[in-house]
Formats: C-alpha cells, sequence, structure tokens
C-alpha cells in the first residue's frame, strides 16, 4: 500500500495553501449569510420569498430536488458499479459517497426551509398521515441518509486504518479521531472478507433505495392533479434526470481534486473516458424521456396540459436548458476527439446548471398555470431564496473540501485492487489513454 | 347522514360580490393592502372567477363566486402529512391550524385553487382585530386556511338545539354567503334529504360541478346560466 498511499496521504499533512484557506472563508461567509437570510423569513415570514398564489412552491423545492438528485450519483456510482464489479468506478467511489452524504442534508433541509411553521416539523412524526407522499419522502430521505453515511463510512474504516498508522505527524486529536474511527481495523483477512460481505449487502440495498428515494421525491409532484406534474413519467425521468446531474457532478468534483491533490496518477484519462460513456447514455436517455413527456401532453391536447407546454415552449430559459442538457453534452460526450478532461469539466458544470432549470421549469411554470383562470401567476426569487440556494451550495462545497483535508479522496484499498488487477483492466480496443 | 352542501345558480347571480364581502367579515379574513394585493397574496375564502363566452360584441361575461367545494373525494386531504386537513363527520373538509406545518402541499393539490397561505401575519389596522367574530379563529402566518362552510354556526346551532332539547333543523345552520347575497342565488341545505330545496336543485339538469372529471365529487353545485 505504501505507493499508493503516499502522494495521497502527503497534501492531507501540508500546511493548507492560501488559496485552500481562502476559498474555504469564503464558502463560509456565504453559508453564514444564508442562515442569516433564513432567520430574516422565519422571523418575518414565507412573504420574504417571491412566492404567492398561485406559485405556491418555488426555488427551495427546486434546490430540493436536485440536491437529491445529485446525492443519487454517489449511491449509483458506487453501488451498481460496484455490483457489478465495473474497474474505472474505483477512483470516483470515494468522491462519489461523500457528494451523496454532503448534498443529503442540503436537500433534506430545503424542505424545512420551505415549511410556514418550520418549528412544528416534528407534528409530522406526532400526527403522521400515511396517505402523504411528503410523510413517504420523510420516511425514505431519512433512511437513505442514515444508510449512505453508515455505506460511506464502512469504505472508510480502512483508509482511516491507514491515515491512523501513517499520519503519526498528526496533531493528538485529530490522531485520537483516526484512532477511534478506524474501529480497531487491522487489514486482516477476516477484516476484508467482512467488509466485502458489508459492502455487497449494502450495495443491493442502496440501489433499491436510490430508485426508490427519487421516485418519492416525483411523487410529491406527480400525485397531484397539477396540470404538468400529473404523468406517471415523472417517476422515472426524475430518477434518471438525478443520475444524470449526479454523474456530471462526480466528474466536476473529480477534476477539481485531481488537480488540488496532484491525482494524476489514479484518475487517469482512461477513467475519465469511460465515465464520460456512461453519462453519454444517460444523456440519450434524458433526450428519449423529455420527449416521450411533451409528446404526450402535446398530442392528448388537454387544455391545461397544453397551457403548460406552451408556457414551456415559449420560455427562452426552456430551450436554454434543453441546450445545456442535450446538444452540447451530446456532442462533448460522443466524439472520442472532444472527451478531453477540461472539456468534460465544462460540460458538467453546464449539465448541472441545465438540470437545476429543468427542475426550476417542471415546478415554475406548473405552479403558474393552475386548471381554472385565476389570471395566472409570476414568480420571481426573492433574495432570500437566492441566498439560501447560495448558501446551500457553499455549504455543500464546504464540507465536501473540508472532508478531503481530513480523509483520503481516494478509496485507497480499491485503486490497490486495481493495481493488482490491472491486467485485466487494459485499454479496451480503440481507446485513446 | 346529512351531507351539507350548496347550490348556486348562475343566472340568478349578478356579480355584486356581497357574498365575499360577508364571507370575509364572518370569517375574519384580513383584508389586506396593496402590496399583497400587488404580488398577489390577498386572502379571500369566496373569490370570483372571471368568465367569458364569445367574442366582442357579443361576449357574455359573469363573474363565478369559487369557495372551497367541499369535496366529498378532497385532493387536499390525502395530501396533509400531519392531517391538519381532514374530512369531518357532517362531511365539512375541516382545518386544524395549530397542527399546519405550511407545506403548502394541500393548497398544490387543490385543483381549484382555493386554499389559501398565510405569507405573512395577517394585519388588522387600528382596533380592528377586536371587532373580529369571536366565534372564528384568527390566524397566524405560516398557515393555510380556506372556506369551512361557516362550520362555526353549524356548532352554534346544534348547541342552540341541544339546549333546547331538540333535534336541529336544516334551515337553522346557514353559511354568511348565503345569507348575504340579495338575488337567492346561493342555496345551502342538506344533500342527502330528497325533499330540500338544494337536493332538488342539485339535480335540476343545469347542474353542473367545477372540474367534475377529475372525480373529487364536490359539494358545491353550479346551475348552468342559460
Amino acid at each position: 500500500m505504501n505507493d499508493i498511499a503516499r502522494p495521497i496521504l502527503a497534501p492531507m499533512m501540508a500546511r493548507p495553501s492560501r488559496a485552500y484557506r481562502a476559498v474555504c472563508v469564503a464558502l463560509g461567509a456565504v453559508l453564514l449569510w444564508s442562515m442569516l437570510a433564513w432567520a430574516w423569513q422565519i422571523a418575518y415570514g414565507l412573504g420574504e420569498t417571491g412566492l404567492n398564489t398561485p406559485v405556491f412552491w418555488g426555488l427551495y423545492l427546486v434546490n430540493f430536488v436536485f440536491f437529491i438528485g445529485i446525492s443519487h450519483a454517489g449511491t449509483l456510482i458506487s453501488s451498481i458499479l460496484r455490483i457489478t464489479d465495473t474497474a474505472w468506478r474505483r477512483p470516483f467511489t470515494r468522491l462519489a459517497e461523500a457528494i451523496t452524504v454532503f448534498s443529503l442534508p442540503f436537500g433534506a433541509t430545503c424542505v424545512i426551509v420551505d415549511l410556514g411553521r418550520p418549528e412544528r416539523l416534528f407534528n409530522v412524526i406526532f400526527y403522521p398521515h400515511f396517505s402523504s407522499a411528503i410523510l413517504w419522502d420523510v420516511v425514505c430521505i431519512s433512511t437513505y441518509l442514515i444508510t449512505s453515511i453508515l455505506y460511506f463510512y464502512m469504505a472508510l474504516v480502512p483508509d482511516i486504518a491507514v491515515c491512523r498508522d501513517r499520519l503519526t505527524g498528526a496533531s493528538p486529536f485529530r490522531r485520537r479521531v483516526y484512532r477511534g474511527l478506524a474501529l480497531g481495523w487491522e487489514g486482516t483477512e477476516s477484516q476484508h472478507r467482512m467488509l466485502s460481505r458489508i459492502m455487497t449487502g449494502m450495495s443491493i440495498f442502496l440501489f433499491a433505495l436510490v430508485i426508490s428515494v427519487h421516485t418519492n421525491v416525483s411523487f410529491v409532484f406527480g400525485m397531484t392533479t397539477k396540470p404538468g406534474w400529473h404523468t406517471p413519467l415523472i417517476s422515472p425521468f426524475f430518477v434518471l434526470g438525478a443520475i444524470y446531474s449526479g454523474v456530471a457532478a462526480v466528474i466536476f468534483f473529480a477534476v477539481i481534486f485531481r488537480k488540488i491533490f496532484h491525482l494524476e496518477a489514479y484518475l487517469t484519462p482512461r477513467h475519465f473516458n469511460s465515465c464520460a460513456k456512461f453519462l453519454l447514455a444517460l444523456c440519450c436517455f434524458w433526450l428519449y424521456a423529455m420527449i416521450v413527456e411533451h409528446l404526450y401532453g402535446f398530442y392528448g391536447k388537454e387544455t391545461a396540459e397544453l397551457a403548460v407546454i406552451e408556457a414551456k415552449f415559449s420560455n427562452p430559459l426552456f430551450w436554454i436548458m434543453f441546450t445545456l442538457c442535450f446538444p452540447v453534452p451530446f456532442v462533448i460526450l460522443a466524439v472520442p476527439r472532444f472527451r478531453t478532461i477540461p472539456n468534460l469539466f465544462v460540460m458538467s458544470i453546464l449539465v448541472n446548471i441545465g438540470m437545476w432549470m429543468e427542475r426550476y421549469e417542471i415546478i415554475i411554470t406548473s405552479g403558474e398555470h393552475p386548471y381554472l383562470s385565476w389570471g395566472t401567476g409570476r414568480y420571481s426569487p426573492s433574495w432570500v431564496e437566492w441566498s439560501i440556494t447560495a448558501g446551500w451550495f457553499a455549504g455543500f462545497a464546504l464540507l465536501l473540501l473540508i472532508f478531503v483535508r481530513w480523509f483520503p479522496a481516494l478509496t485507497l484499498w480499491e485503486v490497490e485492487e486495481e493495481k493488482h488487477e490491472a491486467p485485466a483492466t487494459a485499454l479496451p480496443e480503440g481507446v485513446k489513454a | 347522514m346529512v351531507r351539507w352542501g350548496m347550490v348556486i345558480d348562475l343566472d340568478k347571480c349578478s356579480g355584486c360580490q356581497a357574498c365575499g364581502v360577508a364571507c370575509a367579515a364572518e370569517s375574519n379574513v384580513a383584508p389586506g393592502s396593496p402590496r399583497e394585493a400587488w404580488k398577489g397574496r390577498l386572502i379571500r375564502w369566496l373569490q370570483f372567477l372571471p368568465q367569458a363566452e364569445g367574442t366582442y360584441p357579443n361576449v357574455a361575461a359573469a363573474l363565478q363566486p369559487m369557495m372551497c367545494q367541499q369535496c366529498d373525494r378532497p385532493a387536499c386531504t390525502y395530501v396533509c402529512p400531519v392531517s391538519a386537513t381532514y374530512p369531518n363527520p357532517q362531511g365539512i373538509v375541516a382545518q386544524i391550524y395549530w397542527r399546519c406545518i405550511g407545506c403548502r402541499y394541500c393548497i398544490n393539490a387543490c385543483p381549484y385553487t382555493t386554499k389559501w397561505f398565510n405569507w405573512w401575519e395577517p394585519q388588522w389596522a387600528g382596533n380592528t382585530a377586536k371587532a373580529t367574530n369571536p366565534d372564528v379563529e384568527l390566524r397566524q402566518k405560516g398557515i393555510s386556511e380556506k372556506c369551512l362552510f361557516c362550520s362555526h354556526r353549524l356548532q352554534r346551532a346544534k348547541e342552540r338545539a341541544r339546549a333546547e332539547r331538540r333535534p336541529l333543523a336544516s334551515h337553522e345552520y346557514v353559511p354568511a354567503c348565503v345569507e348575504a347575497c340579495p338575488t337567492g342565488a346561493i342555496v345551502f341545505g342538506d344533500l342527502e334529504d330528497p325533499q330540500s330545496e338544494v337536493s332538488k336543485l342539485a339535480r335540476s339538469p343545469r347542474a353542473f360541478r367545477v372540474l367534475e372529471e377529475l372525480g373529487t365529487k364536490p359539494k358545491v353545485i353550479y346551475l348552468k346560466s342559460t
């Protein structure tokens, strides 16, 4: 393990660079500002947002769907690809799981921020009403959060043990943390067998959970009769969109950490190439679902449904969203020559902006066009909503940045496995390294 | 079992909106400010849906009074995570204000958009809060509310009947909007009683329910204008 661990562990012990500290302070400031904005909203009421009648749900729900969405990447990459034993997953799994664990709390709290009476949150437990999709969400997301934290931690144990053994120069407090969290891991044969069994079992459970969680997120919208939301396609489309934006998010952070921690030897162009092809498949599926969804509504010509579709199509935001989600990533992903790491990095940002806008389109447009012609509403988010949105993204990034200074950004034991198996996972034909 | 329901004859309705004023006064709906109106945040338990038919110059325009449609299969109560809105034994869709967490799921689920949200703490100018109806709870910010068919009046009528040791007669319970209507366009009563005026009108060939195709089975029935 020596040769693999050294370059990964070294930057964890180095004094944080000025840029790293500056970014952390900036992100922390944005997060703090968003807390003030939330306090302001609690003091004065949801009137501080841009919401109105009939646009009752806005930016907070968009962020909710988005954060829960990118959290799925982690589970998908690390669980499905672990079950199928896909070789290229290895350097990505840790990052992917970290994205899951750190984006979930922000996704879940988006709903709490959206409540008119957040202090009554626990009424959901005291007076549960089981036919409500929101209650299903509460159950699903809390299960998902706990399971993915455990899963993340399990895969982390052998690496924490490495930190415990190797980072002898760390502060006493930090060493104590490592010692405690390593759970006495010695790396024996039986411990490895045990870990492998746990990881396989949890992978299967998490895979099922991931599908059900995002299906439930879509139920909150799809189970109402609101035009534009009330379609069974919304569930698979939400799951697909979640995975699409999530995998793009993994690429985004992988490129950043590759640069910061000099992981070029582990996160090779070959890995990015494989991940890009996976994303290409998701990108094509996205177009398919998009066409099917709108074709149904358009062909049926149901008045209220058609009003929503017409409003979407006549909104330039919709076409910007479409361009960011399909043509641009498709060209970058489909042409091998364009599949370079800088290109993938730019594309991963564009896809995530596009997917965020897609959720915005779905939630706001239906809100603005209810069944009855009350005089359709208009929604533009207020400074409070934008502040909280910015703060939640900053908080998510901040947690990731802090994490990678304390724990290895790659799954050392899996990367080591890959080194041993190297001949079996040689480059397929026609792929340039 | 009594099933309280309402018939609104759009032929008799003159669009005077007196019912809306009576409703707001009876149910302690705060008047709201121009700023709230501009933002689209006024609360009006009884609102008027503009209807227009035909093209200029042959236009028939009307205002259709719309309150909570008191569905027999309400979309709002299914989705409430804390049962803060529920169909009560009298068939009226009720609200429990202190339990509501303000998620606005019920409001989004309502296809009629006749549920309201308190974006701010309701404002009562000067001493007007003291002049509110003591039978109806004042609401706070962050919760949803809607027309309750003046169910406090049913409560009052029941108490009176019990005190006088006699059964409740259906004419004793009349919501404020029905009382205020100068043309008698709104009729209220027991839909289950085949002899009641309301159930006779509900069987009229002119009778229709709004968005009937959704299967919510509203207990507010309209009579088409001819």
